[in-house]
């Protein structure tokens, strides 16, 4: 959930000659970016490694004399004989189309909306924000007061008697809406930063030649937040590959709530522990985020850049 | 939009106001009826949920990787920001990618090794990585650094170039740079960011799910999943527990809401 947002700020002259260090100093700058870097490299990229080649063997996770090389043979057993794994692909995808046509689409209105300072807006803000600094695990709890078979909500009053979080039918949607909640503030507090942005006059000026609000909205403020777009496109990617929380504590990703990054922690944590099988989960899930990892990385180094 | 808000508070305060409420009460009466109020769901969800012990240990993991990651990330930023190096966009790729990954895909090596490396007694009672503390104050800061630094480079490039060129006249090492010069200046962003990363950390589930197996080394957010089984058949202590463990986070957005919002749109904003 952690996510920057590209900066856009004047070209500044910087002297591009530095001055030759000290030995001492240049053994500082050393310091000050090995240190983080090391920490980095052992905690996120050398297992980030460690995955892809555990990816192609078989291993219960034992001794390591017992690491046997299977080559491919994981991802065709996944994608062939592992009963959860497309339906826990189609999950990940229902989850992203539901993230963008839902939280997405609402929380960029909201800050629409509310970007233009009108009474209350601060009010509004904060009940749209608040969800956010809650935990999705916390989240799946409370939303237990809504969903639960015999005490909840939503079954005393429509007199229904569905268990929203057990019933493998419904209970994908149950936490969706869960995750909307959470998902739409986050989502407009990322477009209100943009907003900002968004150079007062050209709404003046779309004003002035006689353009109505939505027609603005279209051809002028919509066309400047293109960069915010694809970083929102990229957040939601990733998140909804990511939504792990809520499905762990509600059942731990099974029965009609199964997801990628579950199956992962399933094969490890769980009663099995197939960690070459794993890692084969593991890889599919790093190579999607990766695509939209270099989206991302592209945008903000544009902006860096300039 | 009022509507609209309301429709978004009413799960909290649904929360909240259950969680004042008899179960025997609300069983006869059903729960859209109004009165029963107590406060033994709080008393009874502190002591079965054992949140003393669980909040301690959160705040031992949140309050020292917080300050790990954004004295680290500063140390990043600073030399970004101050020097350009041709590796510097490379370096910063490093982080911010790593910022990124799906921390599932990452599991099994990190589980794997940390099991591997031993600790003393002092620092783990296990004798591993594995169920300590330190265990997840490195993997938060290792995932973290990537939002912080990127976010303190940039605040750090809009100071002026000019009061480096006087500390370098008056021979000031670049270590005297960072740290006399620079961090004080950079107060505000730290301070939002420290806020940020307060409820980031604090919330974590999943690292701290699947390397604690521990009860009693717990932080809050995986106590959670354990308590599910015992809570879930009494719906007001749900409530009583969710608030418990939502109060720090509230407290904190509460008090420190401008610090919240700035931390986010830190460096989003023209100038």
């Amino acid at each position: 959930m952690t996510t920057a947002t590209p900066t856009r700020r004047p070209r500044r002259q910087r002297a591009r000659v530095e001055k030759r260090h000290s030995g001492r100093d240049r053994l500082v700058i050393g310091l000050m970016i090995g240190v983080p870097t090391l920490l980095v490299v052992w905690l996120v990229w050398l297992p980030a490694i460690g995955s892809v080649l555990l990816s192609f063997t078989k291993w219960n996770g034992f001794k390591f004399s017992a690491i046997q090389w299977v080559g491919t043979k994981n991802y065709v057993d996944i994608a062939t004989i592992y009963p959860p794994f497309w339906p826990a692909i189609r999950h990940n995808l229902i989850w992203l189309v539901f993230l963008f046509v839902l939280p997405t689409i609402l929380g960029m209105l909201l800050a629409v909306v509310l970007d233009r300072e009108m009474w209350g807006s601060r009010f509004y803000q904060t009940a749209f924000y608040l969800p956010v600094v809650l935990s999705l695990a916390l989240v799946g709890f409370i939303w237990q007061l809504f969903y639960s078979t015999d005490q909840g909500l939503i079954n005393e009053v429509f007199g229904s008697n569905v268990d929203w979080y057990g019933d493998p039918d419904v209970n994908l949607w149950a936490v969706l809406v869960a995750t909307a909640w959470r998902h739409t503030g986050y989502i407009m507090l990322i477009y209100l930063a943009g907003l900002k942005g968004v150079d007062g006059s050209l709404r003046e000026a779309a004003a002035v030649d006689g353009a109505t609000e939505v027609k603005t909205f279209f051809h002028v403020i919509f066309p400047v937040m293109r960069p915010i777009n694809m970083i929102v496109l990229v957040i939601v990617v990733i998140e909804s590959l990511r939504a792990f929380d809520l499905v762990w504590i509600v059942n731990k990703g099974r029965n009609g709530l199964e997801l990628i990054s579950a199956l992962v922690s399933q094969n490890v944590i769980g009663e099995a522990t197939r960690y070459g099988f794993g890692s084969a989960l593991a890889v599919i899930m790093m190579v999607i985020s990766s695509v939209f990892i270099t989206i991302y990385l592209r945008i903000v180094f544009r902006e860096e850049r300039r | 939009m009022a509507v609209l808000a309301v429709i978004w508070l009413f799960p909290l305060l649904w929360a909240l106001y259950n969680s004042f409420r008899e179960y025997s009460y609300t069983q006869t009466n059903g729960y859209l009826s109004f009165g029963g109020w107590t406060l033994d769901n709080y008393t009874e969800a502190w002591n079965r949920g054992n949140f003393g012990l669980h909040l301690k240990n959160s705040l031992l993991i949140t309050i020292p990787a917080v300050a790990l990651t954004l004295f680290l990330s500063s140390l990043v930023a600073f030399v970004l920001a101050r020097f350009s190096y041709r590796f510097n966009l490379t370096l910063l790729g490093v982080f911010l990618a790593a910022n990124l990954l799906p921390p599932q895909a990452l599991l099994i090596p990190v589980f794997r090794m940390f099991k591997e490396i031993p600790l003393p007694a002092f620092m783990s009672e296990t004798g591993t990585m594995l169920n300590s503390f330190w265990a997840l104050i490195l993997v938060n800061t290792a995932f973290q650094l990537g939002f912080c630094t990127f976010v303190l480079s940039n605040y750090m490039k809009t100071l002026p170039h000019e009061i480096y060129e006087s500390a370098e006249l008056d021979g000031a090492s670049v270590w005297r740079q960072y740290w006399q010069l620079t961090m004080p200046l950079v107060r505000p962003a730290l301070a939002a960011l420290a806020t940020l990363q307060v409820t980031w950390i604090y919330n974590e589930f999943f690292w701290a799910t699947v390397l604690i197996s521990r009860g009693d080394k717990y932080p809050v957010t995986s106590a959670l999943n354990n308590l599910r089984g015992q809570f879930f058949s009494d719906t007001n202590l749900v409530a009583a527990g969710s608030i418990i463990v939502a109060l720090p986070v509230l407290v904190v957005f509460f008090a420190l809401q401008k610090q919240f919002v700035s931390g986010l749109t830190l460096g989003s904003t023209k100038g």
